[in-house]
Formats: C-alpha cells, structure tokens, sequence
C-alpha cells in the first residue's frame, strides 16, 4: 500500500532552535495514526511542518504522491489536508456558522451546506449556536467548532492535535467517538496528536513516539500500548 | 446659529474625506498590524491622478462634467490601487516576519519616496484647478448670514456614504470579506484554510488604495489646490481619525473622520485658521495617552 501521507529526514527549525530532527514518518490511507510524546517534543510542530507553516528545512513531505515540501501552505491545505490545530484557533468574532463557512473557503457553496448539517450531526451543540460569536463559546464548544471547521473542507487527511486538552471526559469520548465513526464510514485518515496517550492509542490503528524531534518508536497501537517503557513514560495514571 | 449650521455642513463634509482616507489605515493595520505611513501619499498621488485626468480630458474636449468625473475617478482609483499594490510588495512584504519596527520604517521611506517622485515629476508649486461643480442652495439665511449647501458638498457625501456602504457590504457579506477579516483575526489559521493570505494582504493594500485616491479626487474639487505635501498633512489627520475611533474598527474609522473633520472646522470658525493642524495633532496626543483603543476600539488590541 502506497502511504497518503510520508515523510522523510523532515527537519524544522525556529530561528536557531531545532525542533524536528529528521522525521520519519508514515500515514496509509484509512488509517488513524496517533502522535505521542512529551511536551515540547516538537508533535505541534510536526503537524504544521506538514502545512508547510514552519517549513521543512530538510527531507522531503509527499501526500498523495505528490511532493509538498516546497509548496505554499494554502494551496496545500487546498489539496485535501485539514488541520484542527492547538489551542483551537476559532475567530473570536465571527459567528459559528462562518467559522464553519470559513473551513469550506473556496468551495461550491450547496456543498458547503450540505456538508455544515453533517457537521451539526456530528456535533448538534454548534447547531444550536450558529448565531453565537467564536470567542463566545465555552471551551468545548470552541473544539467542537474547530474540528468541525477542519472537516468543513471534505479532507481525506485530518490533522488533529490534542482535541481533548481542557475538556470533561464525557465530550472527549464524544469527540472520540466522532472520530472513530468517520473514519470506518468515510475511509476519513487522521493523524492524531494527543496529550491522553492511552486514549489515543486505543483509538488508533499505528502509533509513533517523537522524543525531541525525532522519531525513537513506532509501530501498532495494540503493540505500543503492551510496552513497559511506554506504559512508565506516557501511560503513568492514564486510563 | 446659521454660522454654526454652516460650520456643520463643511465639518461633515471634510470629516467623509478623512474618514475614506482613515478606512485604509485601520484596514492595513487590522490586518498587519502596522501603521502603513505611505497611505497618506497615496491620498496625494490620487489627487494628482485626478489633475492628470481631468486636464486630459479636458484636452480631449470631453465636456460632460459627470462623465468626465466618473472616467477621473476610476483611472485615479485605478492607478492609486497600482501604487498601493507595488508599496505593499516593495516595501512590505519582503519584511513580514523580521522585527516590529523594520516595516515602519521602510513605510516612512516609502513615504518619502512617493513625495518626492511626485515633487520631481509634477513640480513643487501648487497646482490650482477651475471649479468643476459650482453652485449649490441656500438653505436659510438669517442676520446677513447665508448657510450654503453646494453641490460639490452634497456629491462628496453621497459618493463616500455609497463608497462606505459598498465596502461594508464586501466586508460583511462576500468571501473576499470574509477572507480579511479571517487573516486579521489570525493569520496563520487563516493559511491552514487554504486562504492565500499574501494574495488578501496586497487586495487590502489595492482597496484601501482606491478608497484614498476617490479622497484625493474630492479634496482637489472641494479645494481647487493641491500640491505634493497634501498627503503628509491630511494624512496624519486620517490617521488621527483611525486611532480616535479605535484602529482596526471600520466604523470607529468613518466615526473619527467626521470627529476631526468637525472640530477642524468649528476650530478654524471660532478660534484660529492658522493653528488648525495643531488641532488635530493635538488631539492625536490626547487619544493616544487616555484612549489609546479609541472609541470603538477593541480592549484586547496589543499590538504596536
Ligand atoms: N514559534 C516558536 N518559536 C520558537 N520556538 C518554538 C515555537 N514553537 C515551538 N517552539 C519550540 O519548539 C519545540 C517544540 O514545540 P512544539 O509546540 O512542537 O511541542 P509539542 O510537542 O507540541 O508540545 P506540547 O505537548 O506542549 O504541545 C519546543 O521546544 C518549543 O519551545
Ligand atoms: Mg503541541
């Protein structure tokens, strides 16, 4: 199987500091592919080298056969990458429903409506609030929002980094379940950023751990999951 | 009583010239974050496109006054947009991302620049022109004081209310308007999106551009004289005019145009001609120390 996203010696940089140090990396299509590592370790930075926003300075980015290293963010994220990035950035004052309008910019506007009350299936609250300003909205709300953004653009890869930071448990099985269902019903392949590692390996089919920008473990979830060193490092009091 | 009515009418009217001006400054610096200081210049280089124009066309023997104003005001829009455009990608661009105060000053050179290129190639003297629209009405008079409304006021007012009213609605309500304000509220984000923010940067540049050429337009009717120094004068005023009504707010721009147009212009009636600039100037200093996010400025603006 060819991947449809992968990755090779990626490194980045901001100013003098490394923060990716030849990356490794592969995401087949179909699949979910979590993230793991500790804070700082370069995952955030990762998920937008992949946008191009830092760019890559070595390796090469290749999604869907074609080289991305060099290309310009937007016409990236035109080629069917979605991005649902930390810290959520919502526009704070646009309302919901042109936050989600704003997630299918540049598309036919029938499917973009078509596609915002597949979004309101998946998430009914931001139904509820089309009216309301981003800014306004609690916390959860806002991350419902911006992955419902992110899935405003019918992407075929989806880009989630830590969907469930600062959320109850009950709305980040929810949001968990949102993605596991899109995934089996439209093939949806998402690399997943997640700071609740055991979580997010339950719900991936492959796993990769990023220890200061690089790569030191990967393989699949079930697997990963199993390994003491794992389990002392990131699965400390996790459930 | 009528003196003051009088006074109302050439406040307002100014205060629509300074506020079509002010609309570019807190557009570019809603969505850069920077004070473009060409934007007066090119306000200046749209008054004098116009001069162009309108002696062109009077060589020409087109002497339909509208349609020789309509074809004026888009070829001084048109080209304004080009110089705004070319300021943006010289002097700009090539600095987002390198140090706060670096695009500053390439703004104050890139200011500097405009006024001289228009000094060397139009001259440094004042440039008059005839009256293009005279007459007017007289609204009432009363104590040997007639309050005139002209003409020239009336097509000023209405060209900047359907010029404002256009603008909010490509801001509000179409992609393109949508796109800036998604790139002023966060740019990155915005790229993720797949929005070129580098194209909708220069399209803000381009629009501002035209809006303070139409300006320049009005104040060499409404005036009769420009020369190549307008730019800095008027606009420190609409810049005055931004910051007052809180920059990066666009009713807060046509606000503090009217604000200062108005107290120019009962400054000018009632206490001294001369020290009019002084009046703005000094206003800009007092907003600046006690307000400094305007009137409809917005608290959790940090930036500059
Ligand atoms: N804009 C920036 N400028 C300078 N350094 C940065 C910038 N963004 C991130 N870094 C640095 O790069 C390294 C990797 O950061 P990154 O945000 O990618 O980590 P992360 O794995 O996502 O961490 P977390 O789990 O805390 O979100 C860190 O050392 C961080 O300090
Ligand atoms: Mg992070």
């Amino acid at each position: 199987m060819t991947a449809l996203l992968s990755l090779s010696g990626v490194t980045a940089f901001y100013g003098a500091i490394q923060a990716l140090k030849g990356v490794e990396l592969n995401v087949n299509p179909g699949e979910i592919v979590t993230l793991i590592g500790a804070n700082g370790a370069g995952k955030s930075t990762l998920m937008m080298t992949i946008c191009g926003n830092p760019r890559a300075r070595d390796g090469r980015i290749v999604y869907d056969g074609a080289d991305i290293t060099r290309v310009p963010t937007h016409e990236i994220m035109r080629q069917g990458i979605a991005q649902s990035p930390e810290g959520r950035r919502i526009f704070p004052r646009m309302s919901v429903y042109e936050n989600l309008l704003m997630g299918a910019h540049g598309r036919d506007g029938g499917e973009a409506a078509e596609t915002m009350e597949q979004v309101f299936a998946l998430f009914p609250r931001l139904k509820e609030r089309t009216a309301q300003r981003g800014g306004t909205l609690s916390g959860g709300e806002q991350q419902m929002l911006a992955i419902g953004r992110a899935l405003m653009s019918r992407p075929r890869l989806l880009l989630l980094d830590e969907p469930s930071l600062g959320l109850a448990p009950l709305v980040v099985r929810q949001i968990f379940g949102a993605i596991r269902d899109l995934n089996r019903s439209t093939g949806l392949t998402v690399l997943l950023v997640e700071q609740n590692a055991f979580q997010a390996l339950r719900l991936a089919h492959r796993g990769y751990v990023l220890v200061n920008g690089a790569i030191t473990m990967a393989g699949a979830a079930a697997d990963l999951l199993a390994r003491p060193e794992i389990r002392a490092a990131y699965l400390e009091g996790g459930h | 009583m009528a003196y003051a009515l009088q006074q109302l009418i050439n406040g307002v009217t100014l205060g629509m010239i300074y506020g079509l001006i002010a609309v570019g400054y807190t557009m570019v610096y809603g969505i850069i974050g920077m004070i473009n200081f060409a934007h007066g210049d090119i306000f200046m280089v749209g008054a004098f496109l116009s001069l162009i124009a309108i002696v062109g066309l009077g060589m020409l023997g087109i002497t339909s006054v509208p349609l020789a104003l309509i074809v004026t005001l888009l070829f001084a829009a048109g080209i304004a947009a080009l110089y705004g455009w070319a300021v943006e990608r010289i002097a700009y661009r090539p600095l987002r991302g390198s140090f706060r105060l670096a695009p500053l000053i390439s703004a104050i050179g890139m200011s500097i620049v405009l006024q001289n290129f228009v000094q060397v190639s139009q001259g440094a003297r004042v440039k008059p022109m005839p009256q293009m629209i005279p007459g007017g009405v007289t609204l009432l008079s009363s104590d040997g004081f007639a309050v005139q409304l002209s003409w020239m006021q009336i097509a000023i007012v209405i060209t900047t209310l359907i010029l404002l009213a256009a603008f909010t609605w490509l801001v509000t309500r179409t992609p393109l308007g949508r796109s800036m304000r998604a790139c002023e509220q966060d740019l990155k984000m915005a790229g993720l999106l797949g929005i070129d923010t580098d194209r909708t940067i220069s399209l803000t540049f381009v629009i501002g551009a035209a809006l303070a050429a139409v300006a320049g337009l009005m104040f060499l009717l409404y005036y009769g004289v420009i020369d190549f120094f307008i730019g800095f004068i008027a606009g420190v005023k609409a810049f005055t005019a931004a910051v007052l009504g809180g920059i990066g707010s666009l009713p807060g721009a046509v606000l503090g145009g009217l604000a200062i147009g108005l107290i120019e212009t009962f400054w000018s009636a009632y206490f001294s001609v001369q020290y009019k600039d002084v009046a703005a100037f000094s206003i800009l200093v007092l907003v600046l120390i006690f307000m400094p996010t305007g009137l409809l400025g917005r608290a959790d603006i940090e930036k500059v």
